[in-house]
């Protein structure tokens, strides 16, 4: 959609340098470009704006208009804005405490159910022990769901059938997992919505009995607008430590990675690339930023910029 | 403003002391509309169709603008073959009609055929589901328990096996059977997997052997919360299957679902239903005006 989104700005830029003078208003123009282009990109509105304007201050600092390909300057300026705030120091998950313990939450469909697989995977790979624990007792067949996951990547799952109390679930899986020597728990819950208040009492009930060493807020990469309300919610019940970013297999921009960052300020610590158990993966920053503002030749426009 | 406000007190701020439609106003509108997801080329879209308007007609007042807009963003929204009289028929003298539904991982497939399944069994027909998602950890599990809450039978082989078989021998049944109606299930799948994409060409081309136009109906299911990516979905869908008619689900969030404005203008798609929640009852059919409307509420 905006591959060329350079050459917008150098087209925008042309029109700049035929009038002579730079000012803050005939700059507007393509900071305008650019914020449509990362609203474009699935980034919230006002993050877009909140964004740009900072973008527009480093751009005017750095005088973008005598540059040779002002447009390549200025997409680079954003990458390296972009970069900047998804980034920051990368941070791994907690797995203090014996058992440490992992609680995941997040909106219907985000793709919790198979994180948890892969997480158990991933920490089993590390030589840790692991149990996962089948908490939504809501969703047809969600229990047998995990059970499966679990009985592909070779960890046990805590499951109760009849027992329709999720704390009661969780806390009864701790048990077992101490019992059991197990290093790590891993606890699925159902899906729900930030307005669902029944449901966010229920997070905050479970978070609030099992001290989770980490809580992981998991969402679908392919988010639009929402994606902040639905952080800033989560954020607020459950004070989460860190956010899943899943389906990124797809084509989607992924714009809510930069609007949820912006908003609540919590690092990315996993991406989910596929609906295989080996498809996680660390976040990186600056790849994020490239897919953000279309794929492509970013990273070679930067260097020759 | 925690209760409903109309588009006229939304933009409230913005025109406060004028009566004219000017920049400020079409800017706040177009915060508006980006906010619910209708992306920027829809919103331009629209944003020129009522400058022109107000070109035109010189002295439009803001509370026209209301009016203007609904209707400028109704026109963009397919018609629903359902009709104004909205209700679930089935179309008459197409016996069993087939409804194969798809669409990306997660967005609520199977939950919207449960309730699809849940309302044609209310309305008295013979409904037979058909579990052609044999891949995802117990997907099959899963449609069993809606069939038995709704009451219909569920045709399955198990997982791991054949799609295309399963949606055979579905149909097969619902002939047979002489149901009105047969619903498949399949495999949520990323529309950039070609493999995944052309199975599901095959599952339609099998139906076709029991019945020559079936499937009558491809539904694609959109999760209401996504963002410009559906656009993408609706076309590679489209490509793959001819998708017929749009669902979007999980409209009982704040998410807006506006990216299907864009959708149904492109491709004419209608939109058909929406899901607005978990249970068996959260299905409704699709509202133009009260979707707009949902725009200009900030819930
Ligand atoms: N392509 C792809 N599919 C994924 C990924 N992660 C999850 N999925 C799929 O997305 C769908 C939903 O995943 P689940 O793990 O069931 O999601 P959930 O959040 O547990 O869903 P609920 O429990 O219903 O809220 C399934 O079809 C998964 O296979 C991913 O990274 N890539
Ligand atoms: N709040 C809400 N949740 C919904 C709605 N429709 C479906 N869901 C939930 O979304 C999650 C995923 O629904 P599914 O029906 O399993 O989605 P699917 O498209 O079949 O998923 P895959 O087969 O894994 O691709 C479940 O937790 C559903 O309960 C809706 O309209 N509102
Ligand atoms: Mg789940
Ligand atoms: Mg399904």
């Amino acid at each position: 959609m905006f591959d060329n989104l350079s050459n917008k700005l150098d087209r925008a830029f042309k029109t700049l340098k035929g009038q002579g003078s730079i000012t803050e208003i005939n700059v507007a123009q393509t900071i305008k470009e650019v914020r449509r282009a990362l609203v474009d990109a699935d980034v919230n509105y006002k993050v877009a704006k909140t964004v740009t304007d900072k973008i527009k201050d480093e751009a005017m600092g750095r005088d973008v208009l005598i540059a040779v390909s002002p447009g390549q300057l200025m997409v680079k300026i954003v990458y390296e804005e972009l970069t900047q705030l998804m980034g920051g120091e990368k941070q791994d998950i907690n797995l203090k405490g014996d058992p440490a313990i992992i609680l995941i939450a997040g909106l219907q469909g985000s793709g919790k159910t198979t994180f948890t697989g892969k997480l158990a995977n991933h920490i089993k790979k590390q030589g840790r022990s692991v149990l996962v624990a089948a908490c939504d007792v809501y969703r047809p067949a969600a229990i047998n769901q995990l059970q499966v996951l679990a009985e592909q990547v070779g960890v046990e799952a805590y499951t109760e059938m009849e027992n329709k109390n999720p704390v009661q679930i969780a806390l009864n899986a701790i048990e077992h997992a101490r019992k059991t020597h197990k290093k790590v728990v891993i606890i699925d819950t159902a899906g729900r919505l930030a307005v669902d208040e029944a449901m966010m009492k229920e997070i905050a009930e479970i978070k609030a009995a099992v001290k989770p060493t980490e809580t992981l807020f998991v969402v679908d990469s392919m988010t639009g607008q929402d994606a902040v309300n639905t952080a800033k919610t989560f954020n607020e019940r459950i004070n989460f430590d860190g956010v899943v970013l899943t389906k990124l297999d797809g084509d989607s921009r992924g714009g809510a990675a930069l609007s949820i960052r912006a908003v609540v300020e919590k690092p990315i610590k996993f991406i989910s690339t596929g609906e295989k158990m080996e498809a996680l993966d660390l976040f990186y920053p600056d790849r994020m930023a490239q897919r953000i503002l279309g794929m492509g030749d970013v990273i070679s426009l930067v260097e020759r910029a | 403003e925690k209760t409903k406000t109309s588009f006229f007190g939304q933009l409230n701020k913005a025109v406060m002391g004028k009566s004219t439609v000017d920049v400020e106003v079409l800017d706040e509108l177009e915060e508006i509309l980006v906010h619910a997801d209708v992306g920027v080329e829809t919103t331009v879209k629209i944003i020129d169709r009522i400058e022109k308007r107000v070109a035109r007609d010189k002295y439009v007042n803001t509370s026209e603008l209301d009016r203007i807009l609904r209707e400028e963003i109704a026109a963009l929204l397919e018609e629903n073959r359902a009709g104004d009289g909205a209700n679930f028929d089935l179309p008459a003298n197409t016996k069993p009609y087939v409804i194969m539904v798809v669409g990306v991982n997660g967005v609520g497939k199977t939950t919207t055929i449960g309730k699809l399944a849940a309302q044609f069994h209310k309305a008295g027909k013979k409904v037979v589901l058909g579990a052609a998602d044999t891949f995802r950890a117990a997907a099959v599990d899963q449609l069993i328990i809606w069939g038995d809450r709704v009451g219909v039978p569920v045709i399955s082989h198990g997982m791991n096996t054949d799609p295309a078989s399963v949606a055979y021998d579905a149909v097969k049944k619902g002939v047979e059977m002489d149901a009105d109606v047969v619903i498949i299930d399949t495999a949520g799948r990323l529309h950039n997997k070609v493999g995944l994409m052309n199975e599901l060409a095959k599952i339609k081309r099998v139906m076709e052997k029991v019945i020559p136009v079936a499937p009558h109906e491809v539904l694609l299911v959109l999760d209401g919360s996504t963002g410009q990516n559906a656009l993408i979905q609706a076309r590679e869908f489209t490509k793959a299957t001819d998708v017929t008619a749009l669902a979007i689900t999980k409209l009982d969030g704040t998410a807006k679902g506006g990216v299907v404005i864009g959708i149904s203008d492109e491709f004419k798609i209608p939109v058909k239903y929406i899901g607005v929640g978990e249970k068996i009852e959260d299905l409704q059919l699709f509202d133009k005006q009260q979707f707009v409307e949902s725009f200009f509420s900030r819930k």
